[in-house]
C-alpha cells in the first residue's frame, strides 16, 4: 500500500533517459516514460525491439547501463526489499515445477509475500479452482499463464508486470486472460503489459507507447495513435499491371486523407468509408485501372506501427 | 494455516521435499541402489571356507599322497592330460613322477597355483615321512570388522553421500535456472538465502533417513559394527553431507544446461570414485599421488567413517579427514555464493 499521500499521488513508474546494452546490441536506448497510477499501460513492439529488457530493468532484474528507474516513487537500489512486496510480476517464459500442484505453486510464492491475498483467493481469481489438486504438467498452456498470474497477483500488487502474457495461447485462453486483465484494471489496478499482439494492446491498454530498436517511435491512447496516421479506415487494393497508378487523383479525392504503397498493396487511409469507397471506385474506371484485389478494414495499431516504421509488427 | 507453513523457508523445503519424492527414480538411487550394491558386493566377496584346490598326479602313489593334504584335490593323469587339464584351468598344478625326483608343473604368477605349490610338497614331504621339528597351532578369525563387507561398507556410505548431494544440488538448481524458474523466484520477494537453506534442510532431512536405512540394513543383514559414539558418526555424515552438498552448489552455480552440469559432475566425482578407497584401500595407489588423494573430500570422509565404524576411534583422533572436509566446506560454498548465477 503507498506508505505517504505524496507517493501515492506520484506515477506508477518514471523512467528518465534509459539505456541498457548487450554485448554489441543496443537493447533500450535513450528510453524516457511516465506511467499513472490506476493506468494499464503497455509497450507494444516487434520481437527485439527492447520490450523485455525495458521492462525487466523497472523489474528490478536488470540494472541499467545509465538512466533511472522510479517505482512507486522508489528506486531499486534503496528500496528492493520493500518494491518486491508490492509489484507482481509475470515473466515472458516460466516453467513451475511439473511436479507441483497448482495449490501448492501458489502457497509457495504467497509465503514469500508479508500480505495478500489467501491460496484460495488467488486460485478463484485465476478461475482456476478446478485445477487446484492438478500438477502443473497436466495444465494446458492457458492454465499455465492463469497460475502464473496467481502466482503474480498473490501479494496483491498495487504494480502489476505482465510479459507478453498471452504469447502462445490459442484464442480462447487468450480471451480468458484478457478478461482477467480487464478485471484487474477495473480494480484500479496500475498495470504495465508487453505484447506484440495489437489488438492486445487496443482493447487492454489506456495508453500505449510503441517501440522499435529500443526507443519510443509513438505514445498516446491507442484511439489517438490510430487517428494520428490520418483516417480511421484502410481501403487496400490491388491493380493489374494494365497502366501506373496516378495517385494524386486518389488523394484529390474527398475523404481519402493519404497514399502509400505497402508490400505491393496500395493503402488508402480514409474517413466515412461509405461515402469515399464509390469515389474512389470512379477515380480507378477513370485511370482505366482492373481491380484485382480489394478490401477495407478499420485502422489498428498494426497500421500505426508500419506508417511508422515502413515494416509490419511481426516481420522477423 | 499454521505460521510455520506460512514461512517460505518452510514452503521452500517441502517443495524440495514433495519434488524429491514425487521423481520415483531419484528415490530408487538415492535409497535402493546402495542397499543393492552392498548385497551384491557381499555375495561375491562372501567369506567362504578356504578353497580346496585341485591338482593332480601322474602315479597312484602321488595322488594318493596329495589327496591326504584337505587343501587338496587330486587325481591322477598322464603327462599329456595333465598338460591339457592345467592349460584348460581344470587343475593347478601337475605333479610328474620322475625317475629320481617329482616334478611340479604350475604358473607361478597364479597366486592359488603357488599356493597348490606349497600345499603340494608338504603333502609329498609328510607322506615320505618328513615330520615337523616345530609344532604349529592355528587359530581362525572370522570377526565381524575386519571382513571385506565391513570394509566396504563405509566406503559405500562415503560414496552415496557424495553422489546423492551432488546429483541432487546439480540437477535441481540447473534445471531451474533453465526453465527460469530461479529468475521467476528472485523476482518475488524470496530472500534469496532461503532458497539455498532450502536445500541444505532438504539434504539433512534426507540424510536421516537415507544414512538410516543403509547402516540399519548393513547392521541387520551383515552385522557390520558400528563401534564408535553414534553421535559422533551422525556429526561425520552431516559433515560429510554439507561438504558434498557444496561442492553441488559450487558445480551448479554457473551451468546452464543438464548437459554441461552432467559433465561437470562426472569430471568432479569420477576421480574419487576411482581413487578414494571406496572398494579397496587408497593406499594401494603409488606414494607419489598419496598427498592429492588423501586432499581429495571423499577420501577424507571415508577414512573417517572407517575410523569411527570399524575402530571406534573418537573426533578427536580425526582432525586430519576433519578439516580436509571443512576445508572443501568452506572453500566451496563461499566460492560458489560469490559466482552464483540467479538468471
Amino acid at each position: 500500500m503507498p506508505t505517504t499521500e505524496e507517493e501515492s499521488n506520484g506515477a506508477a513508474l518514471v523512467i528518465h533517459e534509459l539505456r541498457k546494452s548487450f554485448a554489441d546490441v543496443v537493447a533500450v536506448n535513450g528510453l524516457n516514460l511516465e506511467v499513472k497510477r490506476g493506468e494499464c499501460f503497455g509497450l507494444l513492439g516487434p520481437n527485439g525491439a527492447g520490450k523485455t529488457t525495458t521492462i525487466e530493468i523497472c523489474e528490478g532484474l536488470i540494472s541499467p547501463d545509465a538512466g533511472t528507474v522510479q517505482v512507486l516513487g522508489h528506486s531499486w537500489h534503496d528500496h528492493a526489499d520493500e518494491l518486491r512486496q508490492r509489484i507482481g510480476i509475470q515473466l515472458q517464459e516460466t516453467q513451475f515445477p511439473e511436479k507441483l500442484t497448482v495449490e501448492e505453486v501458489i502457497s509457495l510464492f504467497r509465503s514469500f509475500f508479508c500480505q495478500g491475498l489467501t491460496v484460495e483467493q488467488a486460485i478463484t481469481m485465476v478461475q482456476l479452482a478446478e485445477k487446484r489438486k492438478s500438477r502443473v504438467g497436466g495444465l494446458s498452456g492457458g492454465q499455465k499463464q492463469r497460475l502464473a498470474m496467481a502466482c503474480a497477483l498473490v501479494g496483491e500488487p498495487e504494480l502489476l508486470f505482465l510479459d507478453e502474457p498471452t504469447t502462445g495461447l490459442d484464442p480462447q485462453a487468450r480471451r480468458n486472460l484478457w478478461n482477467l486483465v480487464s478485471q484487474l484494471r477495473a480494480e484500479g489496478r496500475t498495470i504495465i503489459l508487453t505484447t506484440h499482439y495489437m489488438d492486445e494492446a487496443e482493447r487492454l491498454c489506456d495508453r500505449v507507447a510503441v517501440m522499435d530498436y529500443g526507443r519510443i517511435i509513438a505514445l498516446g491512447a491507442p484511439s489517438e495513435l490510430i487517428a494520428s496516421i490520418g483516417g480511421e479506415q484502410i481501403v487496400e487494393f490491388a491493380i493489374g499491371a494494365s497502366a501506373p497508378l496516378n495517385a494524386a487523383m486518389l488523394t484529390g479525392k474527398q475523404g481519402v486523407k493519404s497514399h502509400r504503397v505497402h508490400a505491393g498493396l496500395h493503402q488508402l487511409f480514409v474517413s466515412e468509408l461509405h461515402t469515399t469507397v464509390p469515389r474512389i471506385f470512379e477515380s480507378l474506371a477513370a485511370q482505366g485501372l482492373d481491380l484485382t484485389e480489394f478490401r477495407t478494414h478499420s485502422a489498428t495499431l498494426e497500421d500505426v506501427f508500419v506508417s511508422l516504421t515502413g515494416r509490419n509488427l511481426r516481420d522477423e | 494455516m499454521s505460521s510455520l507453513s506460512q514461512s517460505s523457508l518452510f514452503q521452500l523445503t517441502v517443495v524440495r521435499l514433495r519434488l524429491f519424492f514425487r521423481e520415483p527414480e531419484a528415490v530408487f538411487w538415492i535409497f535402493a541402489f546402495p542397499i543393492l550394491l552392498s548385497v551384491g558386493l557381499s555375495i561375491a566377496f562372501r567369506n567362504r571356507p578356504a578353497d580346496v584346490l585341485p591338482v593332480a598326479g601322474t602315479t597312484m602313489q602321488i595322488t594318493q599322497a596329495l589327496n591326504a593334504d584337505k587343501g587338496l584335490n587330486a587325481i591322477t593323469l598322464d603327462v599329456a592330460g595333465g598338460r591339457n587339464a592345467l592349460a584348460t584351468g581344470q587343475i593347478l598344478l601337475l605333479a610328474i613322477q620322475q625317475p629320481s625326483s617329482i616334478q611340479f608343473l604350475y604358473d607361478d604368477t597364479n597366486p592359488d597355483a603357488r599356493t597348490a605349490r606349497l600345499i603340494a610338497d608338504r603333502a609329498i614331504q609328510k607322506a615320505a615321512g618328513q615330520r615337523d621339528s616345530v609344532e604349529i597351532r592355528n587359530e581362525l578369525n572370522h570377526e565381524a570388522g575386519s571382513r571385506y563387507i565391513d570394509f566396504v561398507i563405509p566406503g559405500l556410505l562415503g560414496m552415496n553421500l557424495m553422489s546423492s548431494a551432488i546429483w541432487a544440488l546439480g540437477f535441481s538448481i540447473v534445471e531451474a535456472r533453465q526453465k527460469k524458474l530461479l529468475k521467476r523466484l528472485i523476482a518475488s520477494p524470496m530472500p534469496r538465502w532461503q532458497y539455498l537453506a532450502s536445500f541444505l534442510f532438504w539434504r539433512l532431512l534426507l540424510l536421516v533417513i537415507e544414512v538410516g536405512a543403509f547402516l540399519g540394513f548393513s547392521h541387520f543383514a551383515f552385522g557390520v559394527p558400528a563401534r564408535g559414539s553414534f553421535w559422533q558418526l551422525a556429526l561425520l555424515c552431516v559433515l560429510a553431507s554439507l561438504t558434498f552438498s557444496a561442492i553441488g552448489l559450487l558445480i551448479a552455480s554457473r551451468a546452464k544446461t543438464m548437459q554441461a552440469v552432467s559433465g561437470l559432475m562426472n569430471l568432479t566425482m569420477l576421480p574419487m570414485w576411482i581413487l578414494s578407497g571406496v572398494f579397496f584401500s587408497a593406499s594401494r595407489f603409488p606414494e607419489i599421488v598419496q598427498p592429492f588423494i588423501r586432499a581429495l573430500p571423499l577420501t577424507a570422509a571415508i577414512d573417517a567413517l572407517r575410523a569411527n565404524m570399524l575402530q571406534g576411534t573418537p573426533l578427536a583422533y580425526l582432525l586430519a579427514p576433519l578439516s580436509v572436509l571443512l576445508a572443501w566446506l568452506l572453500i566451496t560454498f563461499s566460492l560458489s555464493l560469490c559466482i552464483f548465477r540467479w538468471r
